[in-house]
């Protein structure tokens, strides 16, 4: 049976793994290499590598730094940040990612989706979409690209769809409301876009503990869930939480009893 | 002679050779990459990787003079890995783009049945039908990764080629094995230890074919 997955974030900046709240006052959390090695050893299903700073200053993505992860861990990697077209997207499979998150350049060009999943198939792209609520209850949301800086009026539900449809074989869908707050998964968001897409979709934003994995899952009908500071901080295990989603009754892949 | 396995890695183009290029040296492989037809006559061990679709890996092959090649070197026995598309290139042909593939086992690459979400992305069980030295000391249902929407189906003439399935919906083919021949769709450079595992197997089994004494030659001089 296929398993809910459990994927530690690394959001890079300056060569650093950091960490912010809402997408700024970033934190320095460790080297990214360093810190891959230890999650895959600690029983992570897969990580996901942003190159956090790429977007906004408008440069490729850190290439070194996306090899010397890869080769540290023996599980899959995921790099977002900066890949702006298809020879871009190809050098960051070269330098040892198994897929490319777009998110700034697909909303700019979504054709870039379609073109992408051609040339490397669709399991290859994920597409990222950052969602922000309008404002009170039932306003609805909306996608921020840049970093969480510029809104682009889109509904992220509609923009799911879409990027599904053009060729995107997951979507990374983050609350930038509860990014680094310790408040909760969006559950709403989650579920509202998972029950209008067949492919995969990974929780993002807002994980405090073991509960709130289980809850992405059964409320937020998420295929897999992402979380960073819980793990960097060494808050909780991903023992713990992969120990909380089994008791829930949820498939998870064994993982290593004695890992911290 | 030498104690090192080389092993080729067949590059047609697209995606990541790094992570099977890290996990082959790891597991104690000299590799090198395979780009043109005398580079097969330096390895012991041919592995074809890659993800994506057939039509384009297949251009490749054909352009670079590596049909011939990679199918002479399964005729003849030698170690030979196929991951993911790499296992899926060994069929007839495939439904995704409709390309003619290698033709080496009997069958056709199809879209995956039933399944509740697509592409099949994570964990999942590989599930051993018969016992294979490549799954030596890997539980009999152990969790590997995937990452793709089609699956190579052997045709039920070949089906004895089949070593593992896995469900995800409707059962898929998931690990085959013909001789020195071993595919799997399943991803063991990004399988944790238990892929590390898988392909340290192989690499040990491709050494013990290259240390056997060439038996034509031996029968030449009798």
């Amino acid at each position: 049976m296929l398993r809910r997955r459990v994927i530690p974030c690394l959001d890079v900046a300056n060569g650093r793994v950091v960490k912010g709240t809402r997408f700024v006052d970033l934190v320095d959390e460790g080297d990214p290499p360093e810190l891959a090695e230890r999650y895959a050893r600690e029983g992570a299903d897969e990580l996901v590598f942003l190159d956090i700073g790429a977007a906004p200053e408008g440069r490729p993505t850190l290439l070194d730094i996306v090899e010397r992860t890869a080769r540290r861990a023996f599980i899959p990697l995921t790099v977002g940040g900066g890949v702006r077209s298809v020879d871009d997207m190809r050098a960051v499979l070269r330098a040892g990612a198994d897929k490319v998150a777009l998110n700034t350049a697909a909303v700019a060009t979504p054709g870039l989706i379609a073109d992408c999943a051609r040339v490397f198939g669709d399991q290859a792209v994920v597409v990222a979409i950052d969602a922000r609520r309008k404002g009170p209850a039932n306003a609805g949301w909306e996608v921020v690209v840049n970093g969480g800086r510029r809104p682009t009026g889109l509904d992220p539900i509609e923009w799911a769809e879409r990027a599904a449809s053009l060729g995107a074989g997951e979507l990374l869908v983050t609350s930038i409301d509860r990014d680094g707050t310790q408040t909760g998964y969006d559950t709403e968001l989650l579920a509202a876009i998972v029950d209008r897409v067949s492919v995969p979709v990974i929780a993002s934003g807002g994980a405090s503990g073991p509960d709130d994995f289980v809850s992405a899952v059964r409320d937020g009908h998420a295929d897999a869930v992402l979380a960073a500071s819980i793990f960097h901080r060494r808050i909780h295990s991903i023992a713990s939480v992969k120990a909380a989603m089994a008791a829930a009754g949820l498939p998870v892949r064994p993982f290593p009893a004695t890992a911290a | 002679m030498t104690d090192t396995v080389r092993a080729g890695i067949v590059d047609h183009g697209a995606g990541n050779l790094v992570s099977i290029a890290q996990a082959l040296t790891v597991v104690g492989a000299n590799v090198s990459l395979v780009k043109r037809p005398s580079d097969v006559d330096v390895v012991d061990l041919l592995v074809v990787p890659g993800v994506g679709a057939a039509a384009p890996a297949m251009t490749t092959l054909h352009r670079e003079g590596l049909v011939d090649p990679i199918r002479g070197w399964i005729a003849a026995d030698r170690p030979f890995l196929g991951i993911c598309l790499g296992l899926q290139l060994l069929f007839d042909g495939s439904d995704e783009d409709g390309a003619q593939t290698l033709g080496v086992i009997p069958g056709r690459t199809e879209r995956l049945v039933d399944a509740p979400t697509l592409p099949h992305i994570g964990w999942n069980q590989v599930e051993r039908r018969v016992e294979h030295p490549a799954f030596a000391g890997i539980e009999p249902d152990a969790d590997f990764y995937f990452v793709h929407s089609y699956a190579g189906r052997p045709t039920p003439a070949a089906a004895d080629v089949i070593v593992a399935d896995t469900s995800h919906g409707t059962a898929f083919v998931s690990a085959i094995a013909r001789r020195n021949l071993i595919g799997v769709q399943f991803h063991p450079e990004r399988s944790g230890d238990d892929g590390l595992r898988l392909l340290a197997n192989i690499v040990d089994a491709a050494r013990s074919v290259v240390r056997r004494p060439p038996f034509t030659l031996d029968r030449v001089s009798a």
